[in-house]
C-alpha cells in the first residue's frame, strides 16, 4: 500500500501542469465597408490589418478630401509597411475621398 | 426613448448601468462631427462605446465617472495599436515574462513567481494619450475618442524595481524596452515596443500589474500582467508584458521615436494646422477635471444642487478645484474628497444654487505643482493631451 502510495505520488510529480489557455474570443466583426469605387481593392488592401470602422471614424467635410486620404494611405505604406501596389494607391484613395 | 436619445447626442454621455431603462440605445453620438458609435458588448465588459473593432478599442460611457471615483473593471476603456492578439494561447500557468540584454542575470518569471514576491498597491489613472482626440480643432486623424479613453483602479502588483534588481543591472544600463505578447498582422508593420529611462524604471512606482479593483486583470486590460506607469499616458502601460530588455542607449523603435511624440512646448501646444519644430516623447499627464454629475445640455431642476466631477494630473497631486456657474467671471472653491493617491482621480463636490435659466458650468483643476488647466483649447497634430477648462451647458427649470 506504501509503495502503491509512493508510485501515485512519483507519478503525479511526473505530469506536468495542465497547460490551459483561457477561454476568451472577440465578438464577430460587424464592421463594414461603405459601397463605393475599388471596393475589392480596399477591402484586400486596408482590411487585411484593421477593421473599417478605423476608416468609417475618421472626421469628415470638405478639409478631409482627397489630400486627408492621400496622406493616410502613405502613413500606412511608409509608417506601418502596408503592401499597397503603387498602381493600387490612386483607386484607394479615389475609394475613401468619395465614400467617407 | 426620443428624449432619451436627444439627451444622450447633446451629452455623448450614457447612463448605462445607473438607468432604470433595461433596453440601451444600440448607438450613441458623441458630441463631436462623425460622432456616431455603436454600443458594443464584449466579454468582461458592460455595453461600451466602441471606436473600432479589429484590434479593438473601447471608450467608457462618461457616465460611469459618476458612478465611483475607482472605475470598474467591466466599463475600463480598451485600446490596442496591432490586431494579431492571439487571445487563446493565454495560459497563466505557462505564461512568462523574459527580463534580459544588460543584467547580471537574465530571467524567465512565471506569473506564480511575480505572485510570490512582495506585492504593491497604488490607485492610479490610466489615460490614452488621444483621450478627447475626437475635439481636436481643426480635427485630426487618429483614433476619434470623447472623453472616455481614461479610467482609475487599484492596481496590485510587484515594483517593476524589484525584478529588475533579481535581474541586476550590468554598468551603463540606460533604458529598458517593454513589450507585449501582441504583434502587428504583417512582418513590417513595427511591433509595439515602449521604453523607459532607467531611473524611471527602478523609481519603485512602476509596476507590473496582476491584479485591477480587487480582481484578475480583465483580458482587455492586458491580462494576466501589465505594465503601470502611473502619472504617464497609457502607451507605457503595456498590456499583456511578456518581455522586457535593459539597454545601455537610447531605444530607437518606432514606437518611442516616431509615434507618440509631442511639440516641445508649453503644454505640449502648437499653432494648430502647423508642424512642430521639435518634439520629445509624450509623458505625463497634464492636469484635467470634469463636471460628472450632469451632462452636457441636460434640463436640471432650478434651485440648490450639488456639483460633483473628478480631477487628475500627472502626479503631483490636485491642490485645489474651482467650479464656475457663470461662464467662468467668478469661481468657487470646491471641496475635495477623499485622497486616494497622488495618482488617482480625486473626487470634488460643490452646492450651487442654479435659478432658472440657461448656464455653463465651468471646473478648473490646479496642481500641488501649481498647474492649471487653460481656457482655449491646445492643439498638436496628433490630438494629444487635451485639457481646456470643459464646459457644461445645462438648463435649469
Amino acid at each position: 500500500m506504501k509503495r502503491f502510495a509512493f508510485a501515485l505520488a512519483v507519478a503525479a510529480l511526473a505530469v506536468p501542469a495542465l497547460a490551459k489557455p483561457i477561454n476568451f474570443e472577440l465578438p464577430a466583426e460587424t464592421a463594414t465597408f461603405k459601397p463605393g469605387p475599388n471596393l475589392d481593392i480596399v477591402q484586400g488592401n486596408c482590411g487585411a490589418c484593421h477593421s473599417a470602422d478605423y476608416i468609417k471614424t475618421q472626421p469628415t467635410g470638405p478639409k478631409f478630401g482627397k489630400d486627408f486620404w492621400q496622406a493616410e494611405v502613405t502613413k500606412m505604406i511608409k509608417v506601418y509597411g502596408a503592401p499597397i501596389d503603387e498602381k493600387d494607391i490612386p483607386a484607394i484613395v479615389e475609394y475613401l475621398s468619395t465614400a467617407y | 426613448m426620443i428624449q432619451r436619445r436627444t439627451l444622450m447626442r447633446a451629452s455623448g454621455a450614457l447612463a448605462l448601468g445607473a438607468s432604470p431603462i433595461k433596453a440601451f440605445a444600440d448607438t450613441v453620438t458623441l458630441p463631436i462631427g462623425n460622432g456616431e458609435r455603436p454600443i458594443v458588448k464584449y466579454p468582461q465588459k458592460r455595453p461600451m462605446i466602441g471606436l473600432t473593432q479589429r484590434p479593438p478599442q473601447l471608450e467608457t460611457p462618461f457616465a460611469v465617472f459618476n458612478e465611483n471615483v475607482i472605475t470598474p473593471n467591466d466599463a475600463f476603456f480598451v485600446r490596442y495599436h496591432l490586431a494579431n492578439i492571439p487571445f487563446d494561447t493565454i495560459d497563466p500557468d505557462t505564461w512568462t515574462l523574459e527580463v534580459k540584454g544588460k543584467v547580471n542575470k537574465p530571467l524567465t518569471l512565471k506569473l506564480a513567481d511575480l505572485k510570490r514576491m512582495p506585492s504593491v498597491e497604488l490607485v492610479a489613472v490610466n489615460q490614452c494619450s488621444g483621450n478627447s482626440r475626437g475635439f481636436s480643432n481643426p480635427r485630426v486623424a487618429g483614433g476619434q475618442s470623447g472623453n472616455g479613453a481614461m479610467g482609475n483602479a487599484r492596481w496590485k502588483g510587484v515594483p517593476l524595481k524589484a525584478v529588475l534588481d533579481q535581474a541586476g543591472l550590468q554598468a551603463g544600463a540606460k533604458q529598458i524596452s517593454y513589450s507585449g505578447f501582441d504583434g502587428p498582422v504583417i512582418d513590417k508593420t513595427p511591433k509595439f515596443v515602449k521604453a523607459l529611462d532607467i531611473d524611471h524604471a527602478r523609481d519603485g512606482e512602476v509596476m507590473i500589474a496582476y491584479q485591477m479593483n480587487g480582481a484578475d486583470l480583465p483580458v482587455l486590460n492586458g491580462y494576466p500582467i501589465r505594465m503601470i506607469v502611473p502619472g504617464w499616458y497609457g502607451t507605457y502601460w503595456m498590456k499583456h508584458l511578456n518581455e522586457i530588455t535593459v539597454l545601455d542607449k537610447e531605444f530607437d523603435g518606432f514606437w518611442m521615436k516616431s509615434a507618440y511624440r509631442i511639440p516641445d512646448t508649453e503644454n505640449a501646444s502648437i499653432e494648430p494646422g502647423t508642424a512642430p519644430k521639435s518634439t520629445v516623447p509624450i509623458n505625463h499627464f497634464n492636469v484635467r477635471s470634469f463636471i460628472t454629475s450632469v451632462a452636457d445640455g441636460a434640463k436640471v431642476k432650478a434651485g440648490p444642487t450639488t456639483l460633483k466631477g473628478i480631477a487628475f494630473n500627472g502626479g503631483s497631486g490636485i491642490k485645489s478645484v474651482a467650479v464656475s456657474t457663470d461662464g467662468g467671471k467668478s469661481w468657487t472653491d470646491a471641496k475635495l474628497g477623499q485622497d486616494l493617491g497622488k495618482y488617482s482621480f480625486r473626487e470634488w463636490t460643490l452646492p450651487v444654487t442654479l435659478a432658472a435659466g440657461e448656464h455653463v458650468l465651468q471646473v478648473r483643476a490646479t496642481g500641488n505643482d501649481g498647474k492649471t488647466q487653460p481656457d482655449k483649447p491646445g492643439w498638436n497634430p496628433a490630438g494629444y493631451m487635451r485639457n481646456v477648462i470643459e464646459s457644461t451647458h445645462v438648463t435649469a427649470a
